[in-house]
């Protein structure tokens, strides 16, 4: 068994856990985070997606013990904060808005793709979104309103003056 | 938790972690885990020890010398990808690194553990062997280098030696005039390639085209060089590449398997082969006109 301390959407998490568990089961039964899915378990589907130090990686091809001393941001960590404390994040509203969900498996992956790459390119091209996205894969919406939820999600962010700077890198 | 019990290491030092590799017949060495990870889950791989080496600060180096681009095992693929060293000096390697997964998998993954894991359809590999980069491995303390062209053997399987611990992929750098071109073929946007084609076209003032390297991967059982030295010298026109690659394809055995019959790897491998090429000697003719 090992010790694994790391930090997940802001805040010290510590375990003891065999190094054969992967970050997915480490986030959902050892943290109790159960936002992040779990799908194929073995790279192909992109439900597990979480970010680390802001980019996205899949959390099921990663082990518990790899993770140590990262800094993870789940779905659970990217809605409104402080004042907002309860509220949706912009990404996650426009989805909402442009019906980019159905069943609801795939996004947090999603989302958290999503911002992983309207972080680093404030203004993307559609073919940006779906590259982004390329490797979630969504068996409900055929990706056309996911995209545009993206899209929506990126002109809101361009648009708007008030972001609190704790927001900045959260929403 | 779908993998077989293990113990896991994360030595500081190469010295260390080819001490531990020694250690254990069953040892398997961790850099991104992105090839590994699923092999661990479906049990295809049931390792008794896991020697994770993404913490060895030398294996991430990024080296730039007189005439190569030194790129340490850990490089992530995001890294690579994003590296202005790779986009000027290795082209090929840049525009296929495009290929590779999907922006979360490139971000754990690594260039070197691409090559190790010698994946036939994996396209630094057929990069690697195209343009017969220099593949370090530390064995006993001492480095040891094979040429990327004769290293894959087979389906994940090389020539490196069992204890020894890849340290860096080394490409010749690109001259100031060159050309060069990467397609594949797969059922979706960055699957496993049912077959790809790389191609670079090195040109010199004066001399004209100096070497074609040109490899296929994902048709055979691993990455593999063509030989089409015959078109050094000639204009270079379309039917004379055709009939170079057809040629050349001949002797390249094709395997088959549930996504796609031999024939048909061979077909579009053939293609590709072809439009590759093609790329590169257009990005000279545009290099030159401009």
């Amino acid at each position: 068994m090992n010790d694994v301390t790391l930090t997940i959407n802001g805040k010290p998490v510590s375990g003891v856990t065999e190094p054969r568990v992967t970050l997915l089961d480490f986030l959902r039964d050892v943290a109790g985070l159960k936002g992040t899915h779990a799908g194929c378990e073995h790279g192909v589907c992109g439900a597990c997606t979480v970010l680390i130090d802001g980019t996205a990686v899949r959390s099921c091809l990663m082990l518990a013990v790899q993770a140590e001393g990262e800094d993870i941001i789940t779905i659970e960590g990217i809605g409104g904060s402080g004042a907002r404390a309860g509220e949706l994040g912009v990404i996650q509203d426009a989805f909402c808005e442009t019906h980019g969900l159905q069943c609801g498996y795939c996004t947090p992956g999603m989302i958290l793709a999503a911002e992983a790459l309207l972080s680093v390119n404030t203004d993307p091209t559609e073919h940006e979104v779906r590259e982004a996205i390329s490797g979630n894969i969504c068996r409900c919406t055929g990706y056309v309103q996911i995209v545009d939820a993206i899209l929506l999600a990126a002109k809101r962010l361009g648009q708007r003056n008030d972001a609190a700077p704790s927001d900045a890198n959260l929403v | 938790m779908k993998p077989v019990r293990f113990d896991y290491k994360r030595p500081t030092t190469i010295e260390e972690a080819c001490g531990l590799l020694a250690s254990d017949d069953n040892a398997r060495i961790l850099a991104g885990g992105q090839s590994l990870i699923p092999m661990l889950s479906m049990r295809l791989s049931r390792p008794s020890l896991l020697i994770d080496i993404a913490h060895i600060p030398e294996l991430t180096a990024f080296v730039e010398t007189e005439t190569h681009i030194e790129i340490g095992t850990m490089v992530r693929q995001a890294v690579a990808q994003k590296s202005k060293l790779v986009k000027t000096h290795i082209p090929l390697l840049a525009k296929a690194l495009g290929h590779v997964g999907h922006p979360p998998t490139r971000a754990r993954g690594t260039v070197g553990g691409s090559v190790a894991h010698a994946d036939p359809s994996a396209e630094i590999a057929l990069v690697a062997a195209t343009l017969g980069a220099e593949i370090t491995y530390r064995v006993d303390g001492a480095d040891e280098i094979f040429d990327a062209s004769n290293f894959f053997i087979g389906p994940m399987l090389t020539i490196a030696p069992p204890t020894g611990c890849l340290t860096q992929l080394s490409f010749a750098k690109a001259p100031a005039v060159c050309g060069t071109g990467f397609h594949e073929v797969a059922p979706r946007k960055s699957d496993y390639a049912l077959a790809s084609a790389a191609a670079q076209i090195n040109f010199a003032a004066g001399s004209g085209v100096t070497s074609i390297h040109l490899g296929i991967g994902s048709v055979g059982d691993f990455p593999e060089r063509l030989d089409v030295d015959q078109l050094c010298g000639t204009p270079l026109d379309d039917a004379a590449i055709a009939d170079a690659i057809h040629a050349a394809m001949q002797v390249v055995e094709t395997v088959e398997d549930l996504h796609a019959t031999a024939a048909y790897r061979k077909r579009v491998a053939t293609e590709l082969a072809i439009r590759a090429l093609r790329d590169a000697r257009d990005e000279i003719s545009k290099d030159l006109n401009q």
